[in-house]
């Protein structure tokens, strides 16, 4: 067997290794040198660690395991001394290795610019792993500074990071604006202004003069005198490829060693990869090219064909929030055309570089989500001269036809994000839906994707749509769950048209393929039967989410928080002491809600019965703050108080609230009352808001202001205060007979449209029969959990059913 | 066997759980529909939401925190990130619930 030797474990040695051994595993015997005392790993993933995002382990990329699988004979932490290419013997410090073939992965290592004090303890580069902890250290001690010295692209990597550690931060550049190498000014600035939004402060045109300390760096002094105090400094202003060793040796060297297309030097059996090398007049630093070298080399060991051909390349930076993209060339120039989109308010910039009806430059910043079609288009050298008037809005407004999102996310690249929530990119959802995946369900199994906050359920359907084809139905109905097949919309109708009662007849008549269904659709189920039937079924605490089993909101360590109501905002000197006494003696923290009330948090499960019944004491109930019922009724001051005021909102708003408290609804219901039109009381973002005029109230419902903000829609124009709340009941009412179980009121008025709602409560008969099944269901429900559950016998249930922590051990 | 009566089998409602502090933590014994009883830790081993307080389906729980879901039976969760919880011996004798103090003492010298 003939043997290689591949001096330097780096990104792209080990894309080498792979393919080499992945095409014939037994063509070499392989050993490799690195200095670094360990093996291949990312590179480029080094940012990431840096900030605490990742951890070292998850960034290696082949680890001793492998190295052993594919024998290859590892010597780390072991400096090549010389290279002997008329004996074809590469001498380490540890002894001898001949070899047949010899391959140079030396790569680069930073340059550090020879100011005064660079080489004091405290000044790193950002290159390995050795850097990436002395940044790490440094940045533990509380208040700490980091100079970063470089404003491109490793420097700003290097400088979030450093931030999102907490340290203080100072990027120095040279240039008039950062990564002038990548973006145009304008670019440029924006990026400016998104780092100094986190708390990143910029130098720009910076003379570094020095770097002083007594023994270790303590401050960076600037040419024009300003004095920067620091615990770091990290220089990032460059690479060099590490060639000495190959110049020793006497292989060709330029700039870098030269190679041709074939990766190989000018001396037999001697080759290199990666970022040691000089090819046509070029240096290479970005990972792409690197690999496809890799992937030459591999051919070339093997004697295969193949040729390494420069690529046009693009640019994105690592930094979460910080959008931009580049790619081609983009300085100004005769003959050259800018197309220009620019929204400042957004923080869009968008700029086209066009030079005989083709693309040949793409600078984007803050929605960068076409970078990669147009970069397409540069590659491809596509004529644009068809498109050119929509082309700065990217392919969905390609083709004629009108928008279409499946385009948009057909073009999307692997790596673009789809699952915020859950870091779920396209191409791992490709990935699952070629092993297999083919519906929403097995997405969320597989991958997460759209299995946490739901909102990129539609994106995830697309990506579903886009890669199966026409073998991808878009669902027009959900089931409820994997329990069964029938919708929400179908088990509310069959409940009341088969009059179902009780669960087990749910289960039994509509066809349940679980014994008593799931954490999902048991609630869903639990809530249709107690809204359709208040007489007949009875709420079952056990289909109920702990918060609402246990009338407290449980928290992440697993304590509770209490809220008592304070019915319109109002309370007394008396209420505030009794809460002031219960926060003292069950230790916990108080918090003013957004709400207007009182929250006392890091309450124990086993002290619940005994505050509610002390905040019994002092007449309050419970706030239903952990329900899918009415939370609170926001109110300002009104006309008693107000100079502006026309009416009473809060007298108004406490009529409301003891009208609606304790109410069970599809999901959380709030209500806001203001006195006149300038809303103090944000009516107008609530479920249902109520803005009081001169000539009476005008009343609003399907506002939101959580994942989505939307105003509310006007519901009708009232005189009296009375006609207040009996509309309000009937549409509280309304949406607790026809909505689908976690549905807020907006969602719930988009499906069934607005003008449906205002059509039934026009009617007053239909408006008065919704009142009163209201009241009959009010009748039920309508009492304080806290008081039912703090007597002895209910308490109980709070303690744990057994102690055996002082039980004999046998 | 020694096994340990912890209470009466309506302490624990239908299709909940009630906590027992044991050695080894807290405990939760769960009664199903069909009055089974399974007693499992009460942490869940993903970010240690009270388990005792899921809602109990078939003989399965799923965490109030973050909708990881038990099987009972065997203390294995369903879906991509397998977590196993430590499960106990426990069984009904008449009325009354009875925990392997055993299974506990070992668990506990372990």
């Amino acid at each position: 067997m003939q043997k290689l030797v591949v001096i330097g474990a780096g990104m792209a040695s080990g894309r080498l290794l792979e393919q080499l051994i992945e095409a014939d595993a037994t063509a070499y015997d392989i050993t490799l040198f690195n200095a670094e005392p360990r093996g291949n790993y990312n590179r480029i993933m080094l940012s990431p660690v840096l900030s605490g995002e990742k951890s070292y382990t998850e960034i290696v990329t082949h680890d001793d395991d492998w190295y052993a699988a594919n024998k290859v004979t590892t010597r780390f932490g072991e400096k090549v001394i010389s290279v002997d290419t008329a004996r074809k013997v590469v001498v380490g410090e540890n002894g001898d290795v001949p070899y047949d073939k010899l391959v140079f992965g030396t790569g680069s290592s930073a340059f550090i610019i020879p100011l005064p004090g660079h080489d004091l303890p405290g000044v790193v580069a950002f290159r390995d792993l050795e850097d990436t902890s002395a940044m790490t250290e440094a940045a533990a001690r509380p208040g700490a500074k980091a100079v970063v010295i470089g404003g491109g692209l490793l420097g700003l990597e290097a400088a979030a990071a450093l931030r999102l550690r907490g340290m203080e931060v100072t990027v120095l550049h040279i240039a008039s604006h950062l990564m002038e190498r990548q973006l145009d000014p304008a670019a440029g600035y924006l990026l400016k202004k998104d780092l100094e939004r986190r708390g990143i402060n910029v130098i720009l045109e910076a003379q570094t003069k020095e770097i002083i300390g007594n023994g270790r760096a303590e401050q960076v002094n600037l040419g024009d005198g300003t004095e920067l105090p620091c615990d770091i400094v990290c220089m990032a202003v460059g690479i060099r490829p590490a060639v000495k060793l190959a110049q020793d040796s006497g292989i060709a060297c330029g700039r870098a060693i030269k190679v041709d297309a074939q990766m190989r030097t000018q001396t037999p059996d001697v080759y290199a990869v990666g970022e040691c090398v000089e090819y046509d007049g070029n240096l290479f630093g970005l990972v792409a090219p690197l690999y496809d070298q890799a992937k030459v080399l591999a051919k070339t060991l093997l004697g295969q064909d193949d040729s390494f051909v420069m690529r046009e390349l693009s640019t994105k930076l690592k930094v979460t929030g910080c959008d931009l993209f580049s790619a081609g060339d983009f300085a100004d120039g005769e003959g050259r055309e800018d197309i220009v989109f620019r929204d400042p308010a957004r923080g869009v910039y968008k700029r086209l570089v066009i030079e005989n009806d083709r693309l040949i430059g793409a600078v984007m910043y803050g929605d960068t989500a076409d970078g990669n079609w147009f970069f397409g288009l540069i590659k491809d050298g596509t004529d644009i001269a068809d498109m050119r008037e929509t082309l700065i809005f990217g392919p969905s407004y390609q083709g004629g036809a009108q928008a279409d999102p499946l385009s948009a996310v057909a073009v999307l690249p692997p790596e673009a994000e789809i699952c915020g929530c859950n870091g779920v990119c396209k191409g791992d959802i490709v990935k699952a839906i070629e092993g297999g995946a083919a519906d929403l369900g097995a997405i969320r199994a597989t991958t997460k994707a759209s299995a946490s906050c739901g909102t990129c359920t539609g994106l995830v359907e697309q990506v579903l749509s886009v890669t199966l084809g026409d073998d991808f139905v878009l669902p027009t109905a959900q089931p409820i769950c994997g329990c069964c097949d029938l919708t929400h919309e179908d088990v509310r109708r069959l409940i009341k048209t088969k009059e179902l009662k009780s669960q087990e007849a749910v289960w039994q008549e509509l066809g349940w393929k679980t014994r008593n269904g799931c954490h999902s659709c048991r609630p869903a189920v639990n809530f249709y039967l107690l809204a359709d039937w208040p007489l007949d079924y009875k709420d079952d605490p056990q289909s109920r989410f702990v918060n609402e089993r246990n009338h407290a909101n449980i928290q992440k360590d697993g304590t509770y928080s209490v809220m008592p109501r304070m019915w319109g905002g109002m309370t007394t000197p008396q209420e505030l002491i009794a809460i002031a006494q219960a926060a003292e003696k069950y230790g916990a923290t108080v918090k003013v809600t957004g709400g207007m009330r009182i929250d006392l948090l890091g309450i124990q499960k086993e002290d619940l019965p005994a505050i509610w019944h002390d905040l019994n004491q002092a007449g309050m109930v419970s706030g239903h703050a952990y329900t899918k019922g009415l939370r609170t009724v926001k109110t300002c001051v009104g006309k008693d108080w107000c100079r502006f005021g026309t009416q009473d909102s809060t007298g108004l708003g406490i009529k409301l609230e003891k009208k609606l408290w304790a109410s069970w609804t599809p999901h959380k219901v709030k209500l806001g009352v203001s006195g006149c039109p300038r809303n103090c009381a944000e009516a107008t973002c609530k479920d249902i808001g109520v803005i009081c005029v001169d000539s009476g109230y005008q009343l609003s419902v399907a506002g939101a202001a959580g994942m989505d903000v939307k105003e509310t829609e006007r519901l009708v124009d009232l005189t009296t205060e009375d006609e207040v709340i009996e509309w309000t009941s009937a549409f509280v009412q309304l949406y607790r007979e026809n909505a689908k179980y976690l549905d807020r009121a907006y969602k719930w008025v988009a499906k069934v449209g607005l003008d449906w709602v205002k059509e039934t409560l026009a009617d007053p008969a239909t408006r008065k029969a919704l009142v009163e099944r209201f009241d009959i269901s009010q009748s039920v429900y309508q009492h304080d959990p806290w008081a039912e559950r703090a007597v002895p016998s209910e308490a109980v249930k709070f303690q744990p059913m057994a102690d055996l922590t002082q039980e004999a051990a046998e | 066997m020694n096994w340990i009566d912890i209470g009466h089998i309506d302490d624990v409602p239908l299709r909940g759980a009630r906590q027992v502090k044991t050695k080894v933590g807290c405990l939760a014994v769960f009664r199903t529909a069909e009055d089974e009883v399974f007693a499992v830790t009460n942490a869940c081993p993903h970010k240690g939401g009270p388990l005792s307080e899921g809602i109990v389906h078939g003989t399965s729980v799923t965490c109030p925190l973050h909708n990881t879901i038990f099987e009972l039976s065997t203390g294995k969760s369903h879906g991509v990130d397998a977590y196993t919880i430590d499960t106990y011996p426990v069984r009904i004798d008449g009325d009354r619930i009875l925990l392997n103090g055993d299974a506990i003492a070992q668990r506990s010298a372990a």
